[in-house]
């Protein structure tokens, strides 16, 4: 890069910001991923906090790319390092020749080989000058923040309006401190490298294009998905979705309210579900495990229910703020006795809108508990895309209250419950119990081996009627081919990524990425049988016979022996090289 | 809201279900008996009563009434009922249960709706043991008396029902004895009347495992029926409602505690729901969300 004469525009960019968590590195990338989504480029964020308060190591990694950005980037292309033990531990996430900035009041570099630039720079006093010689250190982030803005030759008014949007609110000093430090940044001699310019987004700039994390995007698409009940209690990374639909609901004329404890929670929104409203409650991983009882209760009393699942490293408390996929089984079968309820997965932060939609109106229709297991990576991560059209993705919260049909049974065999909530007068006279004894077509409770017969096909066949209705899976590639890689969640930017490269080098390699975890339609055995090789990533273990837990579903519903699982629990995404490795070592044995 | 016919007279026999499964003269057919009987004399309207319960030989009460019910899992009978009491303002949300689902599994539900003063009527039916199961120990159990988990007799102590629910900060507490009935009318009604969280803990013998478990408290049966003395006592003190709540054998019957000026739950978050409507000027709620959508860009 060093060597090149004149500045050649680029098209992908992966910083990373390596400090503390108070350092305000978030508050960078988030500007940064704000900038994207308002000039047209591309995003994806990755961060990881301590599960600490304050002080321990943090990082932001932000992809900027000016066509679509599908993961955060396996490696970086710029490191900013604040302090020795961010330089020590990410200077090898930095590709050979990368460019490392460091804070040189706190940084002693290395000798490296792999012809990294590295460049001192005093963040910490340059910005205590600029702000005007207070003894805080605050405000280094926003000066980094100018370093960049000038090295990549990012939209410097742009950038500016979104620091005047975000400070402007808390008082003219803070904004003045904030554009001082940003000014000095941005004019900081930088003289060993050559500048890199962005090349112009390129995404459809008449779009209105919007940036946020996915946990917002989940609790905004549960609102246009009509739900206006909830209870939650408090769990990283769950709490966010909880926090905001507890200050937005009540401007819809709905309430979220905090519970004593996750059972509570759960209870309360089943409550509200009772009651004719289409509720929600979520957690993450431990508090899906105390939640379980009563979702199972759900599922026996048929009542419409939204449980969100953000997962984290488990099992127990493990790994509160890394990222896992290891709670699938327990969303499908969590519960004593056969509890069949629809699980679904978002793949990235704008899925995560139409996601809940889409579980609300299945709530809804099929008169069932949703799972929506969403995870940490896509929790926290920031991207950008246009913004959801809610002529198209809106459903009109109902409490219906019409007077009860006078064949008033809240448990029909021949056909989807419908309960009727209370205040729905009847006319007839008789009143309906809604119960999670094994009961029969009017509620009552019931032994009979018969009845519990048939009203266990009845809770599984309205999923079966689902799976028939569901639209086919995300389809990416060639109808057949010599490998197909499955994938659920956030492992979508990944694989999507890793498919693009091994087409690239003449592979026949196609994706499957499914929405719908269960049920899955029937025909994907069919799509499974054109493929020579199947291969399942997934963020959790290959547990006791080999094999991931949507891949040993898959081997199950499908009978196919084609079927390996490529497993990782590091806490940590898939980077694309890991997929392309293994994906190159099966077709290789052929 | 929606289109009824002239409203009729409640009766009494609209009320009744199934016949209740309960064993013969269990304590339980008069509490029964009682809701039955305060229901149709206050006229609350029809579809709007929701009867809750967890799980015990109480808490089957939902099956036995004819309105809306729900029968909830053991111990979030509470819970359950926090969230139709806030979600629907319109109803009338009762909820019934024992000692094992009210005191012991549903422990801390007790606490938390209660200090949130969450709008419902709430029934205990203690009967000191475990029924449904077959004679366990219960919370209430007293220390000695044996049961199939306590064959030498129980160890831990019981606890106090009265001083528990004073302490979670309950708006209504009453206690009452299944074999008065009168006495439940007057204390049903009380508690149904009362905004905020009113609970009646009601002595209901368990014929089966525990007979003459409330003699004590029955005249009847050579015991005594002590009434709270409203006019020396102070309802609205906690320290006087615990100092009245320190000996229950057989102690007072009556309300121990009230105040209808602590706030309820349900008001505080309607009045938020309220304003933060009026603050958005009447906006739609899609129109909201685009805004929501607006600021992000």
């Amino acid at each position: 890069m060093s060597e090149t004469a004149t500045p050649t525009a680029i098209r992908n960019a992966v910083i990373r910001l390596a400090g503390r968590s108070q350092d305000g590195i978030q508050s960078v990338g988030a500007f940064l991923a704000q900038l994207a989504g308002s000039t047209a480029q591309d995003v994806m964020t990755y961060m990881t906090i301590p599960s600490t308060i304050s002080g321990g190591p943090s990082i932001f990694q932000v992809h900027l790319g000016s066509g679509e950005v599908l993961h955060p980037g396996d490696e970086s292309d710029t490191l900013v390092a604040f302090y020795q033990d961010s330089y020590d531990n990410h200077l090898a996430s930095l590709k050979d020749g990368g460019i490392c900035f460091y804070d040189s009041e706190n940084v002693t570099e290395l000798k490296e080989e792999r012809g990294i630039i590295h460049i001192g720079v005093p963040f910490t006093s340059a910005t205590i000058e600029a702000i005007g010689g207070s003894g805080k250190t605050r405000g280094k982030n926003i000066f980094v923040l100018g370093m960049l803005c000038a090295v990549y030759k990012l939209d410097r008014q742009a950038i500016t309006d979104i620091i005047a949007k975000k400070f402007g609110r808390k008082s003219e000093d803070v904004l003045r401190n904030a554009m001082l430090a940003f000014d000095a940044g941005y004019a900081w001699p930088v003289h060993d490298i050559e500048h890199m310019p962005m090349s112009p987004g390129e995404n459809d700039p008449g779009k209105d294009r919007i940036s946020t994390d996915g946990n917002t995007m989940l609790a905004l698409g549960l609102i246009a998905g009509g739900c206006r009940f909830g209870a939650g209690y408090p769990i990283t990374p769950w709490s966010t979705i909880m926090e905001m639909l507890r200050s937005e609901l009540p401007k819809y004329g709905g309430m979220f309210i905090q519970s004593e404890d996750e059972l509570a929670a759960i209870a309360s929104a089943i409550g509200a579900a009772y009651s004719g409203h289409l509720a929600i409650t979520g957690s993450s991983g431990p508090g899906l495990s105390l939640k379980s009882e009563a979702l199972g209760y759900a599922c026996m009393a048929e009542l419409p229910l939204i449980v969100v699942n953000i997962q984290r490293g488990g099992p127990s408390t493990g790994m509160p703020t890394s990222v896992e996929q290891s709670d699938l089984m327990q969303a499908i079968y969590g519960t004593h006795g056969d509890a069949p309820r629809v699980v679904l997965a978002p793949r990235d932060v704008e899925d995560c809108f139409y996601t809940a939609v889409e579980a609300c109106r299945i709530a809804r229709d099929y008169s069932t508990p949703v799972v929506i297991l969403s995870d940490q990576a896509i929790a926290t991560r920031i991207e950008a895309f246009p913004e959801p059209d809610l002529e198209a993705h809106w459903i009109e919260p109902m409490l219906d209250l019409s007077t009860c049909p006078t064949d008033n049974k809240p448990y029909p065999l021949d056909r989807i419950t419908r309960h009727a909530p209370p205040g729905c007068p009847s006319p007839d006279g008789k009143y309906p119990v809604v119960t999670g004894l094994e009961h029969d077509e009017w509620g009552h409770p019931s032994g009979s081996p018969k009845m519990h017969e048939a009203m266990t096909a009845k809770r599984r066949n309205k999923l079966k009627q689902l799976a028939a209705e569901l639209p086919p899976a995300d389809f990416y590639g060639d109808e057949s081919g010599d490998l197909i890689i499955v994938g659920w969640g956030s492992t979508f930017g990944p694989i999507r990524e890793a498919v693009d490269r091994l087409r690239a080098e003449g592979h026949k390699v196609s994706s499957l990425h499914l929405r719908h975890i269960h049920p899955i339609r029937a025909d994907i055995g069919d799509i499974f049988q054109r493929f020579t090789h199947i291969l399942v990533p997934e963020m959790n273990d290959e547990g006791m016979y080999g094999f991931g837990q949507l891949a040993m579903l898959l081997r199950a519903t499908t009978c196919n022996p084609a079927i390996q699982s490529l497993n990782k629990v590091q806490g940590l995404t898939f980077r694309v090289k890991e997929i392309v490795v293994k994906a190159e070592e099966i077709l290789a044995s052929n | 809201m929606s289109t009824t016919a002239e409203p009729q007279k409640l009766t009494k026999k609209q009320l009744k279900a199934d016949h209740p499964t309960w064993c013969p003269a269990c304590g339980d057919f008069a509490v029964l008996a009682s809701f039955f009987n305060v229901v149709q004399k206050l006229q609350l309207p029809h579809e709007k009563i929701v009867c809750v319960a967890g799980i015990g030989c109480s808490s089957r009460f939902p099956y036995f009434v004819n309105t809306h019910g729900i029968h909830f899992i053991h111990g979030r009978a509470l819970p359950l009922a926090t969230g139709i009491s806030l979600s629907r303002p319109d109803l009338h949300v009762f909820v019934f249960g024992g000692d094992g689902d009210g005191y012991s599994i549903g422990g801390n539900h007790l606490t938390h709706a209660a200090r949130k003063n969450v709008n419902l009527t709430y029934v205990v039916m203690d009967n000191f043991v475990y029924g449904l199961t077959k004679n366990q120990t219960s919370p209430t159990t007293p220390v000695g008396r044996k049961s199939k988990t306590d064959p030498r007799g129980a160890i831990d102590r019981p606890i106090n029902p009265m001083t528990q629910l004073i302490a979670t900060g309950a708006s209504f507490v009453a206690r009452s004895h299944a074999a008065q009935v009168k006495h439940m009318n007057e204390m049903f009604e009380r508690a149904i009347k009362h905004e905020g969280f009113a609970v009646v803990e009601t002595l209901s013998e368990c014929t089966m495992f525990y007979p003459g478990a409330f003699d004590d408290g029955n005249p009847r049966k050579g015991g005594t029926f002590d009434l709270v003395d409203e006019e020396a006592h102070d309802k609205t003190s906690i320290a006087a409602a615990m100092e009245l709540a320190q000996d229950l054998t057989p102690g007072k019957f009556g309300v121990y505690y009230e105040d209808s000026r602590i706030p309820t739950k349900n008001e505080g978050e309607w009045a938020w729901i309220q304003d933060a409507q009026q603050a958005a000027g009447g906006a739609s709620p899609k129109d909201l969300l685009r805004k929501r959508f607006a600021a992000m860009r």
